[in-house]
């Protein structure tokens, strides 16, 4: 069932970037150097390099023959030609969607809320959690409900490394292209629906979250 | 014994700039100001004293406790200085309610105080400070003067062996102002805390009638 996968690996993805995003856009809004701006820009090659490229490279990484290849292999993990490696893909395409706008966020907390609870005895792990993170957690919500939107249309990196595997590796993206070129014009209209509908739905859920989310933190 | 005793030395830049802050003062006295216009060194010297900005060198002690020193290679975290900052336009937490606030420093994990907090010390602060009708309303909603008293019950909570204040009267209207400084002279009075103020405004200076002391050009004036 492709759109099953389909979620299911969209839902990962976000995950993931939530962590993972999250952690280095509050290292970077934080990191004084003058090397910030060039790892911003690495960071962000994501948006616009062909998700072809990235393809590669995540084969070049993380293949049976890659560079962590046999460390992903000790670890039990398989990225080729499997869900896992479709999350990877959908990880990496939709990984600066997520530190952008957390970054961005973070850097709009005024710098004088945290030393005002580092005056009241916080340490600095607390000092982001209760008043960092949920100051930002608009923007990073935003920049998460983006990346699972375009986790769920990821076509290009996903087909280089999990490719194309009815039922195991097979996307609603991948499926489309797979019916269009075998003629099956109804089965492609089908799922172009499903995803247009569920990609409206989470842009929907987006713009009912985020102004709940202001009256929160603006009363 | 002085209640506060402080020489530090910091050399700021930024871009083509520098600005040399090199502050000295003691005071035996409980209410102490720090009278200067503005750009003087005077929120950078509260900054040194709460453990916000790191001097170059010299040192800061308060009723004998020493919080910084270079030469003996102290330098106490601001958590650990037990010194309260009342920040001049508050720096409430506008994701929280005024009780949350309140009780923001008596708990030091991952997480905030829950809305209701039933905190025998953040209800007496809260009746204190006359804030019992907007316990549960956030910063945002409430009036200047009230956002003040929000900040002092928040910094009096964990009781503070010195109470800073960087200019306390500054973001209230003229009308609050007056009345403002005499609560918290009466306040100071009753709890018997050390406060050192930093003001610009003369008027300040007159009503606090503390050891006041003068700061010019990052250092400090004779007159």
């Amino acid at each position: 069932m492709p759109l099953a996968l389909t979620l299911k690996v969209a839902l990962w993805a976000t995950a993931i970037n939530l962590v993972l995003g999250v952690a280095v856009a509050f290292g970077l809004a934080r990191w004084r150097s003058p090397a910030r701006e060039v790892v911003d820009s690495v960071l962000t090659l994501p948006l616009v390099l062909p998700p072809t490229v990235l393809g590669y490279y995540l084969l070049v990484l993380f293949g049976r023959r890659g560079v962590f290849g046999e460390w992903l292999d000790r670890l039990g993990i398989e990225l080729v030609f499997t869900w896992q490696g479709a999350v990877a893909a959908s990880t990496l395409v939709a990984f600066p969607l997520v530190q952008k706008a957390a970054r961005a966020a973070f850097e709009a907390v005024d710098p004088q809320l945290e030393d005002a609870a580092r005056v009241l005895g916080l340490r600095e792990a607390s000092v982001f959690f209760r008043v960092c993170l949920p100051l930002a957690a608009r923007g990073i919500t935003a920049g998460a409900l983006l990346a699972f939107a375009r986790a769920l249309g990821e076509f290009g990196a996903t087909l280089m490394i999990a490719g194309n595997l009815p039922g195991r590796t097979q996307t609603l993206s991948v499926a489309i292209y797979a019916a269009v070129q075998a003629g099956d014009d109804r089965t492609a209209g089908v799922m172009v629906a499903v995803i247009s509908v569920t990609c409206v739905a989470a842009l929907l859920l987006a713009g009912w979250l985020a102004p709940g989310h202001l009256r929160r933190v603006r009363p | 014994m002085s209640v506060v005793d402080v020489a530090i030395r910091k050399l700021l830049r930024a871009d083509d700039r520098h600005f040399e802050l090199d502050v000295a003062f003691a005071s035996t006295q409980r209410r102490i100001v720090l009278f200067g216009p503005s750009g003087a060194g005077k929120s950078l010297t509260l900054r040194a004293m709460a453990g916000l900005l790191t001097p170059d060198a010299g040192h800061v002690r308060v009723d004998g406790r020493t919080l910084f020193d270079d030469a003996a290679g102290v330098d106490l975290p601001a958590r650990e200085r037990g010194v309260a900052y009342l920040f001049q336009d508050y720096a409430l937490f506008p994701h929280l309610t005024v009780a949350q606030n309140v009780a923001f420093g008596l708990h030091r994990g991952w997480l905030n105080a829950p809305r209701h907090t039933k905190d025998e010390r953040v209800r007496h602060w809260i009746e204190a400070l006359e804030l019992g009708g907007v316990a549960a309303s956030y910063p945002a909603r409430i009036s200047g003067g009230q956002r003040q008293r929000v900040a002092l019950a928040r910094a009096l909570v964990s009781s503070p062996r010195l109470l800073l204040l960087d200019e306390p009267f500054a973001a209230l209207d003229p009308a609050l102002r007056g009345r403002m400084r005499s609560e918290l002279l009466a306040l100071q009075s009753r709890l018997d805390l050390p406060m050192l103020v930093i003001t610009h405004d003369p008027a300040d200076v007159e009503a606090l009638d503390g050891h006041t002391i003068e700061i010019r050009d990052g250092r400090v004036g004779h007159d």
